[in-house]
Order: structure tokens, then sequence, then C-alpha cells
């Protein structure tokens, strides 16, 4: 079971050389196919992800959640999906038109792209980028591009104040991100995914990066517009943020896209600090998979426990507190590393 | 070849599920009502309680309340409407995405309630809307929301 998926790519490969295919021909095949599995396996998991959502945040509320559909209410989604699909897909006619269209494509694009990096298993990479956590942040957080042309091409006061929140939050939250993503990069030495979760072998990183682990964790958050931190689409004071007015399939194409990222962010954070892949008796690729789910409940949790916080002490938390902290990680970590090795480790 | 309802019968016995577009549609449509919030002050509040942790509308799967329009599918009517409320309610109401509902809740919205005789207020819902289900009381207890979007939802699949 352990090589399940690697030896099924590998047998593809020879098939497809066996046929009298180039090389090279047949690994882009392979990605191709690649690509569609985690396309599948990203929209079959969100329509899991909606329901599990539902039931937590009923649990946390004392109440019971869907139950009526299906057993413990799993097909309440599917309910959801076919009705957004029919519903009418409504253009308002002041919208820059172009713009107000291609957002929602955007915006999931992006998110999907998110999976090229992550090892999803013992040498299960789409790409082992040398800059594989460069590119993740630097992908990540172009999302907001998305939500800035909802929010523009609406043509709507609430759309267009949701998108700017989208942009000042991403913009102060990208540093602490990152910083605190440098704490890891200097004791591995490499950008690499597969380098970062072969160092956890012995030690995850969440025991030796805590301040690192809290502060990623809260500005992922933040980044994912999630949570506490849902300024864009703060329902009580912008209907619906950048999304006011869109309907249908196109507002669940944003939705799907906020899990979609919300899952990547959760993959990250479980390759990152919690050793990724690596763990005994079980395959890896089914340890992160229940990593990631673990992460995704804390979310949840969060989600479903605290109160929206305000748009100005959202700020001033990140560059007057969070931003500080990262920067005292990053000393820290790098006098301890120095000194470590002056003992000779 | 047209299959009758016990052609049906005997199918769904064997496992095989015969249905029509329409009635995928109407399946899904009716098993989640996304309402909008919309009222004024004591319906409202029983709404808020049959979101709440006794009643829990999400059981039916109706409990995702849309602030924005475009997104609902349900314009419960939780409140009396008055003259300058009208062109707002209607703007509200054209802004929804078909297919909607309309749903009076509370004799306010029946009927005007007891504010009928007041120089502002309409007489009910209808006198805008084509209103598909109507809930008595004043305020309505919690259950019954539920049964007045229950009984839309046996309406939505006769569609």
């Amino acid at each position: 079971m352990e090589h399940f998926f690697v030896n099924t790519a590998h047998a593809l490969v020879a098939w497809l050389t066996g046929l009298g295919l180039a090389p090279g021909w047949a690994d882009l095949i392979l990605l191709v196919v690649q690509w569609i599995a985690v396309i599948i396996i990203v929209i079959l998991n969100i329509t899991v992800l909606i329901w599990l959502e539902r039931k937590v945040s009923g649990f946390i509320q004392q109440r019971l959640g869907p139950n009526r559909l299906g057993p413990f209410g799993m097909f309440q989604t599917i309910a959801d999906a076919i009705k957004l699909l029919t519903k009418e897909d409504i253009v308002p006619s002041q919208t820059d038109r172009m713009i107000f269209k291609t957002a929602p494509m955007v915006f999931i694009i992006i998110s999907v792209m998110l999976y090229v990096v992550i090892p999803m298993g013992d040498g299960m990479e789409i790409v082992d980028l040398n800059v594989g956590l460069f590119y993740f942040i630097s992908i990540g957080s172009l999302s907001t591009i998305a939500l800035l042309m909802a929010g523009w091409g609406s043509n709507n006061k609430w759309s267009l104040l949701g998108g700017m929140r989208s942009v000042a939050q991403m913009i102060s939250y990208e540093i602490p991100l990152a910083f605190s993503l440098l704490g890891v990069v200097m004791i591995t030495g490499s950008l690499r995914m597969s380098d970062i979760v072969a160092a956890q072998s012995n030690i995850w990183f969440v025991v030796l990066q805590p301040i690192a682990f809290i502060t990623y964790f809260i500005s992922a958050t933040a980044e994912l517009n999630r949570g506490p931190f849902d300024m864009p689409e703060a329902e009580q004071e912008l209907t619906s943020g950048a999304y006011t007015e869109y309907t249908g399939m196109r507002w669940a194409l944003f939705f799907l896209a906020e899990y979609t990222n919300l899952v990547a962010v959760s993959a990250l954070m479980a390759t990152v600090f919690f050793g990724g892949w690596q763990g005994p008796w079980l395959p890896s690729w089914l340890w992160i998979i229940i990593k990631t789910y673990l992460i995704l409940n804390v979310f949840f949790l969060i989600k479903w426990t605290f109160p929206r916080i305000r748009m100005d002490h959202l700020m001033s938390f990140s560059w007057k507190f969070l931003i500080p902290v990262s920067l005292a990680n990053i000393l820290l970590t790098g006098a301890g590393i120095e000194v470590l090795m002056r003992m000779g480790w | 070849m047209a299959v009758n309802n016990h052609d049906e019968e005997i199918l769904a016995k064997n496992n095989i599920i015969v249905t029509t577009f329409e009635k995928l549609w109407n399946w899904g449509r009716s098993r989640s009502f996304w309402p909008l919030s919309y009222g004024c002050n004591c319906c409202p509040i029983e709404m808020m309680a049959s979101g709440a942790a006794r009643f829990d509308i999400a059981r039916y799967g109706y409990e995702v309340f849309r602030a924005a329009s475009r997104q609902a599918d349900v314009l419960v009517v939780a409140g009396p409407i008055t003259a300058k409320m009208k062109p707002a309610v209607e703007r509200v109401w054209a802004q929804m995405a078909e297919p909607k509902w309309v749903v009076a809740m509370g004799n306010c919205a029946v009927s005007g309630g007891p504010f009928v005789d007041g120089y502002s207020v309409l007489p009910g819902a209808d006198t805008i809307f084509h209103v598909d289900v109507y809930i008595p009381g004043c305020p309505v207890r919690p259950e019954a929301p539920f049964q007045g979007l229950l009984e839309l939802k046996k309406k939505v699949e006769k569609q």
C-alpha cells in the first residue's frame, strides 16, 4: 500500500513508453493525469468538508447540523450543489463584465495551483521545486487579486470595500506569514518541500519552532479570509463583501476556491510543522490526509468559536504584534543555530 | 418509451432509479432553501431561535441565511410592510435569482396584523408578491417556519 500511487504512476509511464511514445510525451501525459486527479480530489473533498463544517458548527453550538438527507445528512451538500448549478446566472448591467466574469475563474485556478508543490506522500509531489515554499507563498498571495477583481468588477460599494479590505489584510499578513516560515527554512537550509519533510524525521518543527507555528497559524487564518478574520465578506457590515453581486455557480466557485485554499494551507502546515507524510504503521499518503484533516478541524473550531475582530484591530495586531514577534523568532532561531554549531552539533 | 409509476417502483426495488432533470432539480432545490435575512422585530427573533440550539433549522439544511439577496432562494417576509419599506422589498425581490419563493411569516405579513388600520401599513405581503406559503402566528413559534418551509418543499417537489 505504501507506494501504491507511485507504482501506478510508474506503471502508466512504462505502459505509455511501451506503446512507442517518447519519454517526454509520457511524462507530459502523466502530468495531465495528475492534474485531473488533483482537481477531482479537491472537488470531492470539498463536498465532504462543507458537510463537516456544518456538522462541527452544529456541535459547537449544541445543535445537530444537517441530518435529514442521507446518513448523518451527508447528501446535503449534493442538494446544495444541484440547486446552485440550476440557479439563474445574473450579471448586473452596470458591472465591468470581463472582470466580473473572470474573477471566480482566476480565484479557483490560483488555489488549485497551490497543490503542485505539496508532497502528498513519499515521493508524491507533482513537481519537487527547489523553491517550493517560496512558490507556495507567492501563489497563495495572488488570490487577493481575484477578490479585488470581484470587488472592482461588481461596481457595488460593499463589494469594493470588501475587495479593498482583502488587499489591506493580505499585505499586512503576508509579512509575518513569510517571516514565520523563515525560521524553518533557516534550520533546514532549503526551500524544497522534500528536504523540509526529510529534516523532520527525528523531531517535528512545531517543537523546535513553536512561536513560528503560532504566528503562521494566525496569519494563515487571516490570509484565508477565514474565522475571526473574515473581513472581506463581513456579513454584518458589507452584506457579503466582494461576493455580494455573484449568483449561483459563480458564487459557488468563490466558495470552492476558499475551501481549496484552506485545504492547501492545512496540508502545507502539516508538511512544514508536523512532519509531513512521515508517521509509523500507516502508509504515507494516509498520514498526510489524517494530519490535514486534524488541522482543518482546528480551523473550523476557531472560526465558530471566536467573534470577528474589528478592521483597525486586525491591522494593528499584525503590524504591532505579529511582525515584531516573527522577527524576534528569526533572531532567536539564528542565535540558537549559531550556539548549537559552536557546541559542535 | 415512457416509464410509468408502477415500472419505476419495480426498477427501484432492483436498485435502478429512473428520474428526469426536473425531478432532480426540484429535489435539490426543495432541500436547500437559503432564506434571505429580512424582518422587523419579533418574528425574526423567533427565526433566530429556530436557527439556534433548541430547534435547529440546520437539520433540514435551511440554515444558510444569506445577507446578500443575490444568493438567497426564499424571501421570508417576517414583519409588516410599510409604504416606505415597499420599494426596498420590491427591489430586494427583483435582485434575487430565479428560482425564488416568498414565504409570509407572521400575521403582519399575512394580512397586516394588528397594524392593518395604520395609514402606512400594507394589508399583507400578497398585495405585492405572489406568496407561496402563509405562516400565521403573532409571533410564530419556531416550529411554524419549519412546517412552512416543509410545505414549500412539498410544493416545489410537485412543480
